[in-house]
């Protein structure tokens, strides 16, 4: 029960709860859509980058409590950064996630929450879908809908 | 479910503990809690006797079938073709001859598939499935139909999981080539009513394939009685090995059948200008078979069979009705599925918590059940849902394992608040 806790935190349940920037973005210049086939989890992500900077980020989707409150977290802790910065915290994110010495000088923040994941490999995917499809949103053209798993 | 009174009579109590004793699997801890295995329809448990076989063909009588003049290899081939009559017997067939063995339920119907409808197939032709079909009893025929031309047709179900019957009799039609439909649904465990949907096809001329992956470990299944075409299964989920099934098919189909692969085995001669093939059920068997499988799916039948299915569905009832009050006693709980005839599956939702994650938090109390689509996403669809949990029953299974997932899911509301 105690390790529950650990995973389910009390951030990531109330970002599950109310997830934030979860909306459609009429003006996006950049969207991508990530599925894990595996569970059926959906998240779509929609980008204003202006400049290179995410002056905008927002999201639609369903999946489960991990999936979810990582979706909304990973929204604000991206939002007004560079997409050099984006990339660099996703790397710490995926490294923390997957048990590899964290890199120095990545502040992840808030996502710490997100580290008893890395207990339960099988959850793995659902705390990163919406980083890979952020990633898949950062490199694509503009317009252009990309697909990620 | 509802068993024929008759048949509760006559069956025998299981004697739960004395059957747990047989699986070595269930005597373990999972994070520090005692196994309650609640996963049941993705697979079984096996019984000592089946490990033991195995570990005895490799020890004693490894060797190939149907080739050598040894010993070994006469001992393995009797074994292997034993087995061919243990299933004969265990799905009421009248001829070993129309017993294929397969890789597993999926197996058999591509074979089917490939072998029986695809020659027959034709431009604007029509396969009949339902809507509360496993991917491995759609995707088959979309590639098949793709291929030819052909249109894939979905008889609809209603909210409480039950084939709608008058639509099945409208969709049925003069271009309907096979109707392929499963016996007891895996994410709703429905049982549908086969045997008067196999009368309705054979009315209009239409042969018909039955998925039997979740019904031959709790229901009875004679394919006499039932008059199908083709019946299909798993071994892995009635107490066997995985790797190995089967699938029964009429003898006048089989005899018509072209090969499904073509290897060792299933010739009677080769040259480089032809090769003239074996008989059925040997044309559809290239290659060496999973011998061991074999040899251990008899034994799994022969363990069911000293229990006898009336007992074990009578048990398996009692089970689902349990469980199905406990869950419906915890608030927010919605069931998936509420067929009239429904076997040993028990699927649902809990408002407001994704299914990944109440299976999560059961595997950490020790309660191992399914969260997903259940590899049939046009169910999840039909209900409005993108995942349930699953909890599905053994003959093992106990009234306390019942206590465990209902205490499990007040925990999940305990974490979720």
């Amino acid at each position: 029960m105690s390790d529950m806790r650990e995973l389910y935190q009390e951030v990531i349940l109330d970002h599950n709860k109310k997830p934030r920037n979860c909306y459609v973005m009429d003006c996006a210049t950049r969207s991508a859509d990530g599925h894990n086939p595996l569970c059926g989890d959906i998240v779509k992500v929609y980008l204003r980058i202006e400049d290179g900077i995410i002056e905008e980020i927002s999201f639609q989707g369903h999946g489960c409590a991990i999936c979810t409150a990582s979706t909304s977290l990973m929204t604000e802790s991206v939002k007004g950064k560079t997409v050099t910065q984006a990339k660099e915290i996703f790397e710490g994110f995926h490294d923390m996630l997957t048990g590899v010495a964290a890199e120095q000088g990545v502040e992840l923040g808030k996502l710490q929450v997100f580290e008893g994941v890395r207990e339960y490999p099988v959850r793995v995917k659902c705390a990163t879908l919406a980083w890979h499809t952020l990633n898949a949103a950062m490199d694509g053209d503009d317009d252009e809908k990309v697909s990620t798993e | 479910m509802s068993t024929p009174q008759a048949v509760v009579e006559a069956a025998a109590v299981v004697d739960v503990e004395r059957i747990r004793a047989d699986f070595p699997a269930l005597h373990q801890e999972v994070h520090g809690r005692p196994l309650v295995y609640l996963d049941n329809a993705a697979t079984t448990q096996k019984p000592r006797e089946v490990i033991d076989a195995i570990r005895t063909f490799y020890e004693r009588d490894c060797s190939n079938v149907h080739r050598g003049v040894h010993l070994l290899s006469q001992r393995a081939t009797v074994a292997y073709e034993r087995a061919r009559t243990t299933v004969k017997k265990f799905l009421g067939a009248a001829d070993s001859r129309e017993i294929v063995f397969t890789r597993g339920t999926t197996e058999g119907i591509n074979l089917v598939a490939s072998s029986f409808v695809r020659p027959r197939l034709g431009e604007g032709d029509e396969v009949l499935i339902s809507a509360m079909e496993h991917h491995s009893n759609i995707v088959p025929w979309q590639i098949l139909c793709e291929e030819r031309g052909a249109k894939l047709k979905v008889i609809p179900i209603d909210d409480d999981g039950d084939i709608i019957l008058e639509e099945y009799e409208r969709l049925l039609g003069e271009r309907t080539k096979i109707v392929g439909i499963v016996h007891v649904s895996n994410a709703l465990g429905t049982v549908n009513p086969v045997r008067e949907m196999i009368a309705t096809a054979h009315a209009h001329g239409v042969p018909v394939l039955i998925d039997g992956a979740q019904a031959v470990p709790h229901l009875t299944v004679d394919v006499r009685e039932l008059d199908c075409d083709f019946y299909v299964f798993s071994g892995h989920k009635v107490y066997g090995p995985t790797g190995i099934g089967a699938l029964y098919g009429k003898r006048e189909h089989l005899l018509e059948m072209v090969p499904y692969q073509g290897g060792g085995d299933m010739i009677l001669s080769v040259t480089f200008e032809g090769t003239t093939f074996n008989e059925p059920p040997h044309r559809f068997e290239a290659g060496t078979p999973n011998i061991e499988g074999a040899i251990g799916l008899a034994v799994a039948i022969d363990f069911v069979n000293k229990i006898g299915i009336p007992a074990i569905a009578d048990h398996e009832g009692r089970l689902l009705a349990d469980a199905t009050a406990a869950v419906l006693d915890i608030p927010g709980i919605r069931l998936i599925g509420a067929a009239r005839h429904r076997a040993s599956a028990l699927s649902f939702v809990m408002e407001g918590i994704h299914p990944h994650d109440i299976g999560t938090i059961l595997d950490s109390e020790g309660v191992a059940v399914r969260a997903g689509h259940h590899c049939a996403q046009p169910v999840m669809k039909r209900f409005g849902v993108s995942a349930t949990v699953r909890a599905s029953f053994a003959l093992y299974n106990t009234h306390s394992e019942i206590d465990a997932l209902a205490a499990g899911l007040l925990k999940v509301r305990e974490v979720f608040g």
